[in-house]
């Protein structure tokens, strides 16, 4: 039986033969004839020693298979093959898939019907790692971003001890939690969302960082906030093919989170800062928490230059203060948000607790009635083209 | 503890050879450094000296991190010494050593002849920075100017990583040498550059691509034939030069692919078929293909040359005493001494071309050139591929090794580009067609017009596949210093 796996491949319409990566190589599993470059997939560990020395940026090309490429069948290409559509085999493994499709799904059901990805979203690898075949992530960092004692909230990086784990913005990872449960089976995984950008934590690391809040008795995020550096993780996925980020520099942005639904928000974020900042269309975040102490990366979001990022950073406790929630401010800045509703080329992104999604819906109902346009009709369109998106929880 | 795998930069110059623990050494680098420095800026246009470049530095000669792109100004680029971590318990492998231990240091019996190969390694580094120094004035985009200056900053680097074997290892006549390599200079009458393909001129860009593919291809498999050496210290640093050449392979292979991609584009958008319709595929401003071929012509002939006579004593010396390998000598399958093997190489008997078995030790550097032609006509399918795909039909060719040679056994004798022996008058009267004309040069250099908007490209080259460091299409790679 074949259980999917992550192939390294090599472009052979960009790669210039200089047999660089060949020679970096510390285990040889690349090699060469007279026409192409290729990874023997028998040898080849993932440890990414080739990508960097690598003049063309052929390198990074990466196929999800059943059954690995041959070098036969590598050496013959003039082209790369496109990724293949997977169908997993094991019954086990479609029952896992299931668990993890319905809590997407359920997490994506405030968008009101079937999502699509943006048509400018980069291929997303998914189900690379299962329940029955985990991989282990070592802890980098754990570091706590609130200083309100009532909300924990933690960034926990994860590095991939050079394995493959190619993650979008958007994208979810499961968790498991060690142990089992009261009837002696072991816990399912907790779903995560990525707050890393694509590249890595740390540019060309590939290490994931993920924001967690502590919950009460909750297994899965005490397990996570109270990690140490150096723990090992077991984790599956990644997971989640809509909620991605559009590639397209010229397409504007609209995010409206809570809490830790920010995690997404920061990888788009730091994706569209590393691919070229304030060259690219303007993104707006209206972004909600109790108070400054206790809002995720209030520091780090202060550093964002406004031609990047206008930011909305809306408080519901602060003294003195009348509540504020993310749809009120939207209404006071109606006018900026139907600007948005108004573009054909724009992008709206839904993240947080389910409580919000009334609230939100609400507000984007009002502002899009004032730009004559019924938003549960513009929401079916924006949706249908891969530009509105909900994951709460 | 010396951390050989991150850069110290407890020097003025980067390093992770524990220099700062190496007084003698540190000061004689550091005398040398400001002649550097002068040298570099009487070379490259001013205004280019204070743009700011999207530039890689090597910060680390670990793969994983090795190098780092971000916006530098020339002048502050860190240039530095590199070489690649030690193998444990290296071997010699090749020649009468073969098996023992790697020399740490300079064995004595073969001191010169590794002070020369150091020597004319480290006069060809500044030599093509010499030669390209006017290019940024005419380049064809942001994203080729920035290309251009990767490749001169990573020669000034190679430069340094010779002149520190040289200041290390050889005493006073190393540093005498070193102060050489600021004296000599391309095309200079007085003192000109040892080896011949770089003191010829790289009047336009095509003639750059074509030097990056040619030449800098030629440096590759010489320093690929360095990093065999027993003398571990210029075996290291040659290992981490080659990681920095492939960058120079990159720009020159992807360079004319791009020139002809824009000349097949043009062509098919005006309904040209015959690619030797000259003069009005010329009226579209990109160039034909007759005078690309030329153009290959010329610099893969002056690039035969740079690897020497066919049969050599002195190739066979430094093979037999280990100084010099093989391309990929490790993997090659014999006894790696070579005592009894014979190779064959091109020879002329009777006005006939033919092949003759020689001792194999003796044909060092044929076999090093018939290794190159094989690696340099790799790119020359694939830019075939992309005439094919076009519809044209046109095909370019690397021509017989014996046309156009100022060196070796063809030296003597004109030779057409499909091999056959032919009379001087004859040559005299056709070399128009198979080399570069005046007239051809006046055609490109017309069309060497710059163009500084970033995302836009001149008309005869086309748009990158990919960005360098994955950049979208309209990165400003050059922030160019309006004076």
């Amino acid at each position: 039986m074949n259980s999917p796996l992550k192939q390294h491949l090599i472009d052979p319409e960009i790669c210039i033969r200089c047999y660089t990566c060949e020679m970096t190589c510390p285990i040889g599993a690349i090699q060469h004839d007279d026409n192409n470059v290729v990874v023997d997939p028998e040898i080849c560990n993932h440890c990414m020693d080739c990508i960097p020395v690598c003049p063309t940026g052929s390198i990074d090309e990466w196929r999800v298979v059943n059954t690995p490429y041959s070098l036969d069948e590598q050496y013959a290409w003039e082209e790369l093959p496109e990724q293949q559509e997977l169908a997993t085999t094991s019954p086990e493994e479609d029952e896992v898939d299931a668990s993890v499709a319905r809590l997407l799904a359920e997490a994506h059901a405030g968008a009101g019907g079937k999502s699509k990805p943006p048509a400018s979203a980069a291929k997303p690898v998914i189900n690379l790692y299962n329940l029955g075949k985990p991989v282990t992530l070592t802890v980098q960092g754990n570091y706590r971003l609130t200083r309100d004692p009532d909300h924990d909230v933690r960034h926990i990086i994860l590095e991939t001890n050079g394995l493959p784990f190619p993650v979008l913005e958007g994208q979810s990872v499961g968790i498991i939690p060690p142990g089992a449960d009261g009837d002696g089976n072991a816990h399912l995984p907790r779903l995560y969302s990525v707050s890393s950008p694509r590249d890595g934590e740390r540019p060309g690391y590939h290490n994931i960082s993920l924001t967690v809040k502590r919950e009460g008795q909750g297994i899965a995020s005490n397990y996570l906030c109270d990690l140490e550096k150096g723990a090992d993780v077991q984790v599956t996925g990644p997971f989640g093919a809509t909620f991605l980020m559009p590639n397209d520099p010229d397409a504007r942005i609209l995010m409206i989170c809570t809490g830790t639904g920010s995690a997404p928000m920061r990888a788009f974020t730091m994706q569209r800062q590393r691919a070229g900042g304030g060259e690219m269309a303007a993104m707006t975040m209206f972004f909600g928490a109790r108070t400054p102490e206790s809002l995720p990366y209030f520091g780090p979001l202060k550093k964002v230059p406004e031609g990047v990022l206008q930011q909305h950073l809306v408080f519901s406790r602060l003294p003195d203060q009348p509540k504020e929630y993310v749809q009120d401010r939207m209404l006071s800045r109606a006018e900026a948000v139907a600007d948005i509703l108004r573009d054909p080329g724009a992008y709206i992104y839904v993240c947080g607790l389910k409580e919000m999604e009334s609230g939100v819906e609400k507000a984007l109902t009002t502002i899009a009635e004032s730009t004559g346009q019924p938003w549960s009709a513009l929401r079916d369109t924006m949706r249908d083209e891969g530009r509105f998106h909900v994951e709460t929880y | 503890m010396l951390d050989l795998i991150n850069v110290s930069y407890d020097t003025q110059i980067p390093n992770n050879v524990g220099l700062s623990e190496d007084r003698k050494v540190l000061k004689a680098l550091e005398k040398w450094h400001p002649g550097y420095i002068n040298w570099w800026n009487d070379l490259i246009p001013q205004n280019f000296q204070d743009s700011m470049v999207y530039l890689r530095t090597a910060v680390s000669v670990d793969p994983k991190g090795w190098a780092k792109f971000d916006y530098v100004k020339m002048p502050e680029y860190r240039w530095g010494v590199l070489l690649a971590p030690a193998v444990e318990d290296r071997k010699i492998p090749m020649g009468e050593h073969y098996g023992e231990p790697a020399w740490q240091e300079v064995p004595g019996e073969y001191r010169n002849m590794l002070k020369r190969l150091i020597v004319i390694q480290g006069d060809t580094e500044p030599g093509s920075v010499e030669q390209q120094r006017f290019l940024g004035l005419t380049a064809p985009s942001l994203y080729d100017m920035r290309n251009l200056f990767q490749v001169n900053v990573e020669e000034g680097r190679h430069l340094w990583a010779m002149v520190y074997l040289l200041q290390k290892y050889f005493g006073k006549d190393g540093r005498e040498e070193a102060d050489d390599m600021l004296v000599r200079s391309s095309g200079s009458e007085e003192a000109p550059r040892m080896l011949g393909a770089f003191n010829e001129e790289t009047p336009d860009w095509l003639s750059f691509f074509m030097f990056t593919y040619f030449t800098d291809r030629d440096g590759k498999m010489q320093l690929e034939s360095l990093a065999q050496s027993g003398f571990d210290p210029l075996s290291r640093t040659c290992r981490f030069m080659l990681t920095e050449e492939a960058h120079h392979m990159f720009v020159g292979e992807t360079g004319v692919g791009r020139t002809i991609q824009a000349t097949l584009d043009a062509m098919n958008a005006n309904g040209i078929t015959d690619p030797y319709n000259v003069g009005k595929i010329r009226d579209l401003g990109v160039i034909d293909l007759p005078t690309i071929q030329k153009k290959l012509n010329l610099h893969y002939t002056l690039s035969l040359d740079l690897f020497g006579q066919e049969v050599s004593t002195n190739a066979a010396n430094a093979f037999n005493s280990g100084i010099k390998g093989r391309y990929m000598e490790q993997r090659i399958d014999d006894d790696h001494k070579l005592q009894n093997d014979t190779y064959a190489v091109t020879s002329i008997k009777d006005g006939q071309i033919l092949t003759e078995d020689v001792p194999a030790l003796t044909a060092i550097n044929m076999r090093l050139r018939d290794d190159y032609v094989r690696d340099a006509s790799g790119g020359v399918g694939r830019w075939n591929k992309l005439i094919a795909k076009s519809g044209i039909e046109f095909a370019l060719k690397l021509p017989h090794e014996g046309f156009h040679r100022q060196i070796g056994v063809f030296s003597s004798v004109a030779v057409d580009p499909d091999g056959n022996i032919i009379s001087a008058e004859d040559w005299a009267k056709r070399q128009h067609e198979w080399l570069p004309t005046k007239d051809d040069g006046a055609f490109v250099q017309s069309l060497m017009k710059p163009c500084f908007e970033p995302g836009k490209y001149a008309s005869w080259i086309a748009p990158p596949k990919v960005g360098i460091d994955n950049k979208p299409g309209d990165y400003e790679y050059v922030k160019l210093h309006m004076a």
